[in-house]
């Protein structure tokens, strides 16, 4: 990727900081952790791999995109409005009664959510059964899904892993954003699920590992996963919870309570530096 | 005597019978010769999927095919389906209420020789608790057979509760009409009203006879659609016969009765007695002695039926 393009892609992902910031913090709840650390994959994928058309977000060839780890919304919304299938200015709206933007993804109230998700574990195999319907009804479009490492401890993952492997599901790519943290504390203190490697490859998956905030890494894993045949594929993508916030990066306390007032300008004063 | 059937044999075959006619798939958690989807997989195994013994996300899978705009079919036993699918079922099925017909066989006490584990006695209540949901439980195999064309009729989530065992078909495939919602009065009558849904509507038909051979003048209703409720025909029975008494195979709490009883509550208060297990678990056994053991019998209904008419005001 050429160097400028890659600062145009921070430039978006700072942008949909921004609005998770604005968002949470206008709510005064939600989950800025989590939704930080996957800003960059979901800026990637937005911006890059996804073939969408915000004008048509019901397109019927159209990739599609499930957010496993459904409270982490905020950074999804940023970059649905970003790319054009809502104005960002709904995005300090975030969990208002009077909104669109509920708590947690809504595809029947959003334009551009293509599943329901929020219940940890569901959402990957709605993710599954997209892309055996896209075997099925012999379609292009590519099928992605992020899990949270946390969710992983949910059996339903395992079950649509064992699911999208025997079905030889190749059109779908699952995303372990891995931060390391859940609302208890470390997720390797509150039930361990790693090694994921060897895990998923035993399950049957093409198993890639990056560092999931550089986007010379993240364009590599979902190019080589696209062209990868035969198989599902899985990234395993390190990243940072609270990434882009200093006083958020790595702290658990930053699951799922929002800045308030003072926090708020720090955080947005640190996104708007690094732009 | 008339020929016996299971509802799930006339589910299977449905499913055969509108292939060609409508485009849906069908899914099975490793039951397919049980929920009788085996007969469809062998006729089109192109549209078939197993999912192994995993219901929670074979249920999540069919969201996500739903969402494509395909038509999907998922079969587990009733157990395994709206006990250990529940939410599923309601997160990722009914909440963006998507296009998916959950046919769960087994249900009820009839499942018999099981026991307790697999006879599902809660699975209306657990449904009935979900908006969007619609839920259809036929009496027999050619109300089964409508049922499944009503559901590929209809946009949205359903419930379909399918029995175990062979039960008395009693309709005419050349004349039934099934229309979805509307319950069918069987029988009138002017001294009670005897409601009843699935294997029950055999019994409320069984035990209006005997009621009548005693003078008493008895109205029967087949509910075949639990949600949403025929209020008209309940009211409508409420008010004329002034006394009702609910049938199912079902725990009394949360089932049809209780549907029933909302529903009088509010607009015409009567007497409504419920036969149904008695919030207790089944048992293993052969099915004739365990709907005798549990009271779900003919005699049951017309007791409670001479009961209630002594409570009317």
């Amino acid at each position: 990727m050429e160097h400028s393009r890659i600062n145009e892609l921070k430039q978006i992902a700072a942008k949909i900081r921004l609005g998770i910031l604005e968002g949470t913090h206008a709510a005064a709840s939600g989950h800025p952790g989590g939704s930080l650390s996957i800003a960059d994959i979901v800026t990637y994928l937005y911006f890059e791999e996804l073939n969408v058309d915000p004008k048509n977000p019901k397109w019927d060839d159209r990739d599609r995109f499930v957010l496993s780890k459904g409270h982490t919304a905020p950074a999804l919304y940023g970059a649905l409005a970003y790319k054009g299938f809502f104005s960002p200015d709904e995005l300090k709206n975030l969990r208002n009664i009077n909104s669109f933007l509920q708590g947690h993804p809504d595809m029947k109230g959003t334009p551009g959510i293509d599943m329901s998700t929020g219940s940890l574990g569901l959402g990957f195999s709605a993710a599954c059964g997209m892309a055996l319907a896209g075997k099925l009804n012999k379609k292009d479009y590519r099928v992605y899904s992020i899990v949270g490492d946390g969710e992983s401890q949910e059996g339903q993952i395992w079950e649509a892993c064992m699911f999208a492997s025997h079905y030889k599901l190749d059109n779908l790519c699952l995303v372990i954003d891995w931060n390391g943290l859940q609302i208890d504390g470390p997720v390797a203190e509150v039930m361990n699920p790693t090694p994921y490697d060897t895990k998923l490859e035993a399950f049957g998956f093409n198993v890639i590992s990056i560092d999931g905030h550089n986007f010379e890494q993240i364009e590599k894993a979902f190019k080589s996963a696209r062209s990868f045949k035969g198989r599902p594929t899985a990234i395993i993508a390190k990243t940072v919870k609270g990434k882009g916030v200093s006083f958020m990066e790595n702290q658990v306390g930053w699951h799922g309570s929002a800045p308030n007032d003072e926090q708020y300008e720090k955080a947005i004063a640190e996104i708007k530096a690094s732009m | 005597m008339a020929e016996k059937i299971a509802t799930r044999e006339g589910y299977g075959n449905a499913l055969v019978e509108f292939a060609d006619d409508y485009d849906f798939v069908v899914l099975d958690a490793d039951l397919a010769a049980a929920t009788k989807t085996g007969i469809f997989k062998k006729k089109y195994p192109e549209r078939f999927f197993n999912c192994g013994i995993a219901e929670g996300n074979m249920m999540s899978v069919a969201a996500g095919i739903a969402s494509t705009g395909k038509t999907v079919f998922a079969s587990s036993f009733a157990m395994f389906a709206a006990g250990r699918a529940f939410e599923q079922i309601r997160n990722s099925i009914a909440y963006p209420s998507l296009n998916v017909k959950i046919c769960a066989t087994h249900a009820g006490i009839s499942v018999g020789e099981d026991g307790a584990t697999h006879q599902c006695l809660e699975d209306i209540a657990l449904m009935r608790s979900i908006p969007n949901m619609t839920i259809v439980n036929p009496a027999d195999a050619v109300e089964a057979r409508a049922a499944i064309k009503a559901a590929l009729d209809y946009e949205g989530p359903m419930y379909i509760r399918l029995g175990r065992l062979a039960v008395p078909v009693y309709n005419d495939p050349a004349t039934y009409e099934f229309k979805l919602g509307k319950g069918i009065c069987l029988k009138e009558g002017s001294d009670v009203t005897i409601i009843a849904t699935g294997l029950m509507v055999d019994m409320a038909n069984t035990a209006a006879k005997m009621l009548s051979d005693e003078g008493i003048s008895v109205r029967v209703i087949n509910i075949h659609t639990i949600k949403p409720l025929d209020k008209d025909i309940i009211l409508k029975a409420a008010s004329e016969t002034g006394a009702l008494v609910v049938a199912e195979e079902h725990n009394i709490i949360g089932g049809l009765g209780s549907a029933v009883a909302e529903t009088v509550c509010e607009s015409c208060p009567v007497p409504v007695l419920r036969v149904g297990t008695n919030d207790v678990f089944g048992r293993s056994g052969k099915v004739p002695p365990l709907l005798e053991l549990y009271g779900l019998t003919a005699e049951s209904i017309a007791e409670k039926a001479k009961l209630a008419i002594t409570m009317k005001k």
